[in-house]
């Protein structure tokens, strides 16, 4: 990141339901008992990032429900990604998962998606708030980082921070299959333990082979579960040991709670698995009353889905090194001038 | 107690569980501490690396890992050699933390019912509370909260049986067979019995936290308000050192 303040680029308008400032977290803190925090959908943000010409780990917004309708201030250039949050440019649909370059004056609005929870906004340059303990993610609890540590609201203004390399030069695109497909109902991946020897195997395999419900109780801290509860070997409590993204905690009711962006360090119920990285765009797009499967995953197997995904980003990234500079037409007239519109025409310099 | 090897547990994907003991005892503990200091030492010097965060509990540590910079075996190889390694060395001294209260009053809204179930003075539940030292076992619960091993067995007081909507930042309190200090300003159950005037958690100081797991704690008694607010003063300053020494773990 570029130490030079960027410019005023986003307006917000109307908030929606929850929109937040998130990156891919605070890292190396937890020993203090500081929350991760970070985008509960990772690896939607930083697709959006790297559509948008940033690195990976720039910060973006992440909506909840009912999405923000948005000003640009700045030209720029957006991507959006996520659930399907039927964004809108100047009222006509907006494409997602690509970078889409639009004047100052324009107005995105997210909707209400259908398939899941978030959608991910990441423009040009990348969100500029202050980093506070190496991270731009906000933590409400806390009031830390975002702006000023707490959701967006009308009126709000943030800057885009300078793009190192110009945002127009670096632009990539999803390589095909790569977009990730919500609410469906596949089966999400766990990893069993570390207590998974506190349960019998009666109840590891309730929890396997039985659906469970989102309950209204699903935030950015965690998902609480409704169904068939998992018996357990021994008692709910162990001595608190530390609590990973995607952790299947199990309180005494027996009925699973997953642990996400927001989660507390350090827990003292017994947990029965953690959901694998690659799934966990699945467990944060989850929407309350969605029914969900978990199926066991080797600890190989799950690294191998992570690399996976790994390799979808790394092909992001390699298209946008390809891609030549697109040439943007009547910016200033905020026209929609997706990426995927322009490439292949003769590459000359973007005009902005 | 401590096991001869230590347990990897899988936490998913990217993380394990290295435990090194079964209960809650400060031997087990220092272990856990000397282990966190091997890996920082580890990690500073090159000698391990993909290694993401660490977070020390109880008697165990969760080590989150990027797998795609380092295998689970060869994670857990090298952790195990950093156990051996540490167990043979002699242990880092500790630091004692000097944590400047003022009982009672005000600040100590509960200090009364501390007393009267503890068959003692109010007096006499300062100069127990603030004899004693205290072993962070852990940090969690929140940024800043210390998980504090030691409190006098005549001090278990239950919690709060309504609880308080708002407890001020700095707020000493003791909840059953725990005491503790609020890091920040939050709604909870304890038993309030004295605050201090300095800051457990600051965003923006580096560290952001005043203790660590590892630490001994020391509440000293403070005789004023005017005392009290001299130090916030200080505190706010930076001017204010909380290290009051060095004991051996």
């Amino acid at each position: 990141m570029s130490d030079a303040r960027g410019a005023p680029t986003l307006e917000i308008i109307s908030p929606g339901m929850l929109t937040t400032v998130q990156d891919k977290g605070r890292w190396g803190y937890q020993r203090f008992g500081m929350p991760t925090a970070g985008a509960m959908d990772a690896f939607a943000l930083r697709c959006a990032n790297l559509l948008a010409g940033n690195d990976d780990g720039a910060a973006g917004l992440e909506t909840t429900a009912i999405g923000p309708r948005i000003r640009l201030l700045a030209d720029a250039c957006v991507a959006i990604t996520g659930a399907d949050a039927q964004p809108t440019l100047d009222g006509e649909p907006m494409p997602m998962w690509e970078a889409v370059c639009a004047g100052a004056g324009a107005v995105i609005a997210l909707g209400a998606p259908r398939d899941g929870v978030r959608a991910y906004l990441a423009v040009s340059g990348g969100v500029d708030v202050p980093m506070v303990m190496g991270s731009r993610s906000t933590y409400i609890k806390a009031g830390i980082g975002g702006l000023e540590g707490r959701a967006l609201r009308a009126g709000d203004v943030l800057r885009a921070g300078v793009s190192p390399r110009g945002a127009a030069h670096s632009r990539g695109r999803m390589p095909p299959g790569g977009v990730p497909r919500y609410g469906r109902g596949d089966p999400i991946g766990v990893v069993l333990g570390p207590q998974d020897s506190a349960f019998t195997a009666a109840g590891i395999d309730a929890f396997l082979t039985s659906e469970y419900a989102v309950s209204m109780d699903a935030d950015r801290m965690g998902c609480r579960l409704e169904g068939p509860p998992i018996e357990r070997a021994s008692g709910a409590d162990v001595i608190s040991d530390g609590n990973p993204m995607g952790a299947v905690q199990v309180p005494g009711d027996g009925k699973p709670i997953i642990l996400m962006a927001d989660r507390g360090t350090t827990g003292g119920y017994t947990k029965i698995g953690v959901v694998a990285s690659a799934d966990i765009g699945k467990m944060a797009q989850a929407m309350p009353g969605a029914a969900l499967r978990f199926r066991a995953m080797s600890v190989e197997r799950a690294q191998n889905a992570l690399r996976a995904q790994e390799a979808i980003l790394a092909a992001i990234r390699e298209s946008a090194s390809a891609a030549p500079p697109p040439r943007i037409a009547a910016i200033a007239d905020g026209e929609v001038a997706a990426i995927t519109d322009i490439l292949g025409e003769d590459g000359a310099a973007a005009a902005f | 107690m401590i096991y001869d090897e230590p347990l990897f547990l899988p936490a998913g994907d990217s993380a394990v569980v290295v435990e090194l003991g079964d209960a809650i005892d400060p031997r087990v503990n220092r272990r856990v501490h000397n282990l966190a200091d091997a890996i920082d030492a580890a990690a500073a010097s090159g000698d391990i690396h993909g290694i993401v965060d660490f977070l020390p509990t109880y008697r165990s540590a969760l080590i989150q890992y990027d797998p795609l910079a380092i295998s689970a075996d060869e994670l857990e190889a090298r952790v195990r050699r950093l156990v051996r390694g540490r167990s043979a060395a002699p242990d880092k001294p500790a630091r004692v933390m000097r944590i400047p209260t003022l009982y009672g009053g005000e600040y100590g809204p509960d200090i009364g019912f501390v007393a009267e179930r503890a068959g003692m003075s109010e007096e006499d539940v300062v100069a127990v509370h603030s004899g004693a030292e205290y072993l962070v076992y852990m940090m969690g619960f929140s940024p800043g909260f210390a998980y504090l091993g030691g409190l006098d067995p005549r001090l278990t007081t239950p919690r709060l049986t309504t609880p308080r909507l708002e407890i001020p930042a700095g707020a000493v309190g003791i909840a059953e067979a725990q005491t503790g200090v609020y890091p920040m300003a939050s709604p909870g159950g304890w038993q309030l019995i004295g605050r201090t005037p300095l800051r457990l958690f600051d965003a923006g100081r580096q560290p952001p936290a005043l203790l660590k797991a590892g630490d001994f704690v020391r509440f000293a008694p403070l005789a004023s308000q005017a005392e009290y607010d001299e130090l916030r003063r200080q505190a706010d300053a930076g001017e204010y050192d909380a290290v009051a020494g060095e004991a051996a773990r």
